[in-house]
């Protein structure tokens, strides 16, 4: 894979690349002391399947708001936006709707969401914060507008769609009663990979995400060197959104309910993510497949600390924060030190 | 006769708020020939350029290339009708390589082959002779070589104009000289060359025609071979030409023996190497040395500006501890920074705040500095370094970068400091301005407060100090007072100068 | 003498004229629906006691803790060039730490509740260090350093109480949440104008603006000049702090129960819209107080006229969102450049123009 280059690279790691390593490390550092210590169940490789079932929305999510980080900007929105395409779809499905259409729909609502987002930050100049504040008050508004009650998937080809399940035998494991149960893959998580790899690519080798980097690393430079800052701009919003329309659908795929609190919280551990992952709120720095195990490692503190016995409903959090803690302390040593060096 | 010249401007005017900065104004640019726009700051040179580039939209006026009337909409139109720009700032990304900063912003297409564009810059790079790989991170590059790059990148564009703004303030003599052979080449290629710089000897070293602006209106275009140094001047500021020569370099200074007000023995910071330095009172002395030979760092160490590692200071013959910014000015020392846009104006604040700001500081966070004595401060200030503002509650940040200068001296004055010291206090200064504060400079010294001036124009240093400290590779070489005190030997020391 | 003529800019009242105009759009708005709207009477509430009543001073009542909030995340932004989204969360600490110093005292006196009030600030204090020293001395930005509190924050909070919900009844704290026997203002109104003075006399015995300023608009300057930058973005932290315990203790005196779930939930978000809706830059550097202030009354009056309008709790987001975007779509820079271009253009066949090479 040619992004293993680095490693026969003379150059130096960059700040991106380097700050994702690390997170990589620590990520395999801690799965492999959970086999250590807990042994069971972090042996099974579904596991880690249940893993991306579980945050395979939280995936496609993170790699928005990575470009969006990476271009300098913030999104709030995508939790809401993600919330607002599920209850949309469902109530759609729900009235005998067509399930390519759903997908349609989908894809429409988080494109709208980003085209106007973008629209008002790029080429209005309004902060991005307050823009994508909000448009996740709109969004979550709207999903209440349209039922304040859960509303559970009842349409036929969308409930068989959502069973079906990639199975992989001999990745199972044993089950008590001694059946042997095959390791399971839910369709999201193939959506999730394929999005992690569309942005990859993306931010690699398309112009347009080059263009990203340069307008995150100094936005008055790349003006200046002819880059069109406002479409680049545009577009890492317009894709975030997208990217939210598609996290909605797959959110769907796994839950099959809508419900107003969807997705709560869903943007800042897409933020926590990207942050683990190496992504700088700054801007110019960042990198998808960072943001994918930054993913990773949030679930898996959280279930070290439930496999540990620490029940009381504080810890997770607790934990949470101060993982996020340690990576931010992290990532401000490493590229301070970084940094000093440099000037010469 | 308009079809021969490569590119004219005719009549133009730009307006904003309330202040006409262009009023039709004509520029000439002929192929293969290097124009240097020359004119105080405030006289339009840069506005100039920014409609020139698209960065400002021009609000009257025709500019024509190669004979065709054209607009220019934005600094991507401008660079793809042929008109590229190096400006005094990097306007490069650190965060990229070298090659994505010379080919970004320009291709078409949807993928990019990054190997391709690697070999390419290559190739570019060692056509002229810049120290990088293409595949180095820019912000690993020193600050030269990130304007060359950003040179190269015009150049690979085969602009048809190449606009040079303020290029060589940070080059030392040698890469200034590349960049002389790379416009040279240039121009023997047809490119057309517009030149804008303070250095008066660059102009005369490379240019062939010259075009002088003044408060926004066009004084002339002279060939440089006709037009001699003390003629150029006079029309930038229009001011007399006795004034100028009352600053010669002959004048000996008188060297008093009066006490040593700051000693310092074997001072050094994270940036500086130690050194030893003295400065008595009333004295003016300076640093001189070329592009990074430490002068800077030296008194940043001074100044406490940086984190100093070592060495004993001693102010009034007793031991003192200066370890930041505010123990030097409990001390009774001042410093103007090099960069005032980085390191010294606060540009939203207005001209008073500004003013007071260093003093409030001294007075401590529990003692403010009233409204009205604030205001008399200002006025005081405004009036006696004659700073031209519409207001004392105006931004500093519009003022023109003369003005701006005389902003900061005001708020160092205010603190009627024992010993200022002043980094570079005249760069990026229109000629007039620069009088001004070489005579405040001797006049402080008359006063009995010790300065320390740092140019990297000797003339101007020679006029005024009277003792240099000539370094080189971050190691003092030698000291030169009295009638060593001329070009040659200057020269002489930095050349011979044992590290 | 060329003499300058003054730039004409249709910011009348400078930096907050857009608060101001969204204050008098949403007046006007509802006086048009409901003339009686902003009236004031006097009612009798649950202790006998006469007070003031009305839309007008649930609104005042209501936006109390998000105007306190407001006053420092203002210094927060101007000093840091971030906000902190953690202020909800720390006042849920606040707020637990209030309700346990009473719940453990014996009996509920005046000199608890004082007690009580400080023990809550120093610890929001202890934590605004926290956020200040992971911003200041490690550089960190504000938005990232205070996503670890906002993220553990409420859990600590519940933690504090042992995971309970616990109420606290009690006339004195009761009085803080509502009314003190024989003042008809709401309590909450009079500690948002103590804050408020008590800002007042901050800045006005102090130089913390001309710093805060200088070390938001220029950090690197502001350092050569004296300024310890550190210190001052660490300041901003504690001084929020303070205003985080405030509003906690007046959130937990309202209900007389703390809930880390619910006690000023997703208040961060309306605070820093507050704080730009009062025309302070997000990026930080010169700042107006009253602009924040009168931000937060905007935010609540429009939530109290959408409910008035009877637009459900749940569904008010929608709306909030969509006047938050008009207001900002009118103050944005684009929007402001060209109007500005079209009085300009207006003004100029009246005023002569001068020639000054004004612009670099």
């Amino acid at each position: 894979m040619k992004h293993f280059s680095f490693l026969k690279r003379k150059e130096p790691l960059n700040d991106t690349q380097l700050l994702m390593t690390i997170t990589i490390g620590i990520f395999l550092i801690m799965y492999a002391s959970a086999i250590m210590l807990f042994g069971g169940g972090f042996n099974h490789a579904q596991q880690i399947f249940d893993m991306l079932n579980d945050n395979a929305s939280l995936i496609i999510v993170s790699c928005g708001l990575t470009i969006v980080m990476i271009g300098g900007g913030i999104d709030i929105s995508v939790g809401a936006v993600t919330s607002l395409t599920v209850m949309s779809c469902v109530l759609y499905l729900n009235r005998g709707g067509n399930i390519y259409v759903s997908i349609l729909l989908a894809l429409g609502i988080g494109l709208a969401f980003g085209l106007v987002q973008g629209f008002l930050i790029s080429y209005l100049e309004i902060q991005p914060f307050i823009v994508t504040l909000a448009g996740m008050f709109f969004a979550r508004g709207m999903t209440t507008i349209l039922s304040v009650n859960p509303q559970k998937a009842a349409h036929k080809t969308f409930n068989a769609l959502r069973a079906k399940k990639i199975e992989i035998s001999w990745l199972g494991y044993k089950a008590r009663n001694g059946n042997l149960v095959p390791a399971r893959i839910e369709l999201g998580v193939l959506v999730a990979l394929v999005c992690v790899i569309f942005v990859f690519l993306m931010l690699r080798y398309i112009r347009m995400g080059r263009n990203t980097y340069a307008m995150g690393g100094n936005q008055q430079s790349a003006l200046m060197l002819g880059i069109n800052v406002k479409r680049t701009r545009f577009m890492t919003y317009v894709l975030s959104g997208l990217l939210s329309g598609i996290a909605g659908y797959v959110f769907m795929l796994h839950t099959g309910a809508g419900n107003a609190t969807n997705a709560a919280g869903m943007e800042m551990n897409a933020i926590a993510s990207s942050i683990i992952g190496g992504t700088l709120l700054t801007g110019g720095v960042g990198n998808v497949i960072g943001t994918f195990f930054g993913t990773l490692s949030l679930t898996t503190i959280k279930k070290i600390v439930v496999t540990s016995g620490l029940n009381d409903p504080w810890w997770q959090s607790i934990t949470t924060g101060g993982m996020l803690c340690f990576f931010i302390l992290l990532q401000s040593v490493v590229l301070g030190k970084r940094s000093k060096k440099k000037k010469t | 006769m308009q079809e021969e010249y490569l590119l004219t401007m005719r009549r133009i005017e730009k307006r904003f708020p309330g202040v006409l900065a262009l009023n039709g104004v004509d520029f000439t640019l002929r192929d293969g020939e290097i124009h240097a726009l020359m004119g105080e700051n405030g006289a339009g040179k840069s506005t100039l350029i920014k409609v020139l580039t698209g960065v400002y939209q021009m609000d009257g006026g025709e500019i024509r290339l190669e004979g065709k009337p054209m607009v220019i909409h934005s600094p991507q139109d401008a660079q793809k009708k042929g008109i590229s720009t190096v400006y005094q700032e990097i306007t490069l990304c650190p965060n990229l390589t070298v090659a994505e900063n010379i080919f970004i912003g320009r291709g078409k297409g949807v993928w990019v082959r990054q190997k391709s564009l690697e070999k390419r810059a290559d190739e570019i790079l060692s056509k002229l002779g810049i120290p990088a790989r293409s595949t180095q991170l820019l912000g690993s590059c020193s600050l030269a070589v990130q304007q060359m790059v950003a040179i190269a990148r015009a150049v690979d564009m085969n602009c048809k104009v190449l606009i040079l703004d303020e290029p060589t303030s940070s080059l030392d003599d040698k890469e200034v000289n590349r960049l002389f052979d790379l416009m040279r080449d240039l121009k023997s290629r047809g490119v057309g060359i517009i030149f804008v710089t303070h250095f008066l000897d660059q102009v005369y070293a490379v240019s062939d025609r010259i075009t002088v602006l003044r408060n926004g209106e066009l004084v002339g275009e002279y060939l440089t071979e006709e037009l001699p140094q003390i003629q150029l001047v006079s029309k930038m500021i229009g001011k007399e030409l006795e004034e100028l020569s009352s600053l010669s370099e002959t004048e000996e200074k008188k060297t008093e023996e009066k006490e040593i007000l700051y000693e310092a023995e074997g001072l050094s910071s994270t940036e500086a190497l130690p050194f030893d330095f003295a400065i008595r009172r009333g004295e003016v002395n300076g640093f001189t040395g070329l592009l990074g030979s430490g002068r800077s760092e030296s008194v940043r160490a001074i100044f406490g500006a940086d984190k100093v590692t070592g060495g004993t200071v001693r102010i009034n013959g007793k031991p003192v501890k200066i370890s930041k910014p505010v123990d030097a000015m409990k001390h009774g020392i001042g410093y103007l920074a090099e960069d005032r846009k980085r390191d010294g104006i606060i540009a939203e604040l207005s001209v008073r705040e500004n003013i007071i700001l260093a003093l409030q500081v001294m007075n401590g966070m529990f003692k403010p500095i009233s409204r009205s004595e604030s205001e008399a401060f200002a006025d005081e200030y405004i009036k006696v370094l004659n700073i031209k503002t519409a207001s004392r509650e105006t931004p500093v940040g519009s003022l023109s970068g003369g003005n701006q200068q005389k902003v900061i001296l005001a708020r160092w004055l205010l603190t009627h400091p024992d010993y200022l010291i002043l980094d570079e206090p005249t760069r990026g200064i229109d000629v007039g301005t620069k009088l001004e504060i070489q005579k405040l400079v001797l006049k402080l010294a008359e006063e009995g407060v010790s300065v320390t001036f740092i140019s990297s124009e000797v003339e101007e240093m020679l006029r005024t100090c009277s003792r240099l400290i000539v370094m080189r590779d971050r190691h003092v070489v030698g000291e030169l007072t009295g009638q060593d005190l001329n070009q040659t030997q200057v020269m002489k020391t930095i050349a011979g100068g044992e590290a | 003498m060329k003499k300058f003529t003054k730039k004409f800019s249709f910011n009348g009242f400078g930096q907050l004229t857009i608060p101001l105009i969204a204050i008098a759009l949403l007046v006007v708005f509802n006086l048009i629906r409901d003339p009686g709207f902003f009236s004031i009477g006097i009612s009798h509430n649950s202790n006998g006691n006469a007070v003031l009543s009305g839309n007008l001073i649930s609104i005042i009542n209501g936006a109390s803790e998000l105007a306190i909030l407001a006053m420092g995340m203002t210094l927060v932004t101007a000093a840091c060039g971030g906000q902190d989204i953690s202020v909800g969360a720390a006042a849920a600490i606040a707020g637990s730490v209030f309700v346990k110093v009473l719940k453990t005292s014996s009996s509920i006196s005046g000199v608890t509740v004082i007690l009580a009030f400080l023990c809550a600030c120093v610890v929001a204090m202890i934590f605004g260090s926290f956020n200040g020293t992971l911003v200041a001395v490690f550089r960190i930005q504000p938005m990232i350093a205070t996503l670890i509190l906002y993220t553990c924050g409420r859990s600590i909070a519940y933690w504090i109480n042992g995971g309970a919900t616990p109420t606290v009844t009690s006339s004195i704290v009761n009085a803080i949440g509502s009314f003190i026997p024989g003042i008809p203002v709401p309590t909450p109104v009079i500690i948002v104008v103590v804050m408020g003075v008590l800002f007042w006399l901050l800045f006005h015995f102090t130089s913390l603006r001309l710093f805060t300023q200088s070390v938001g608009i220029n950090g690197s300057a502001a350092r050569l000049n004296g300024i310890d930058a550190r210190f001052i973005k660490l300041l901003s932290f504690i001084i929020l702090g303070v205003c985080v315990a405030v509003s906690g203790c007046i959130g937990v005196s309202r209900l007389g129960l703390i809930n880390h779930e619910t006690l000023l939930l997703d208040v961060e978000m309306d605070t820093i819209l507050a704080v730009a809706i009062g025309g302070n830059n997000l990026g930080g550097g010169k700042f107006k107080l009253s602009g924040s202030v009168i931000g937060a009354y905007v935010i609540q009056m429009l939530t109290i006229t959408l409910y008035a309008m009877k637009v459900s709790s749940t569904d008010v987001k929608a709306y909030k969102a969509i006047v938050i975007i008009l207001l900002v779509v009118i103050g944005s820079p684009v929007i402001k450049e060209k109007f500005s271009r079209f009085l300009a253009r207006l003004s100029d066949k009246r005023r002569k123009v001068s020639v000054k090479g004004a612009e670099e």
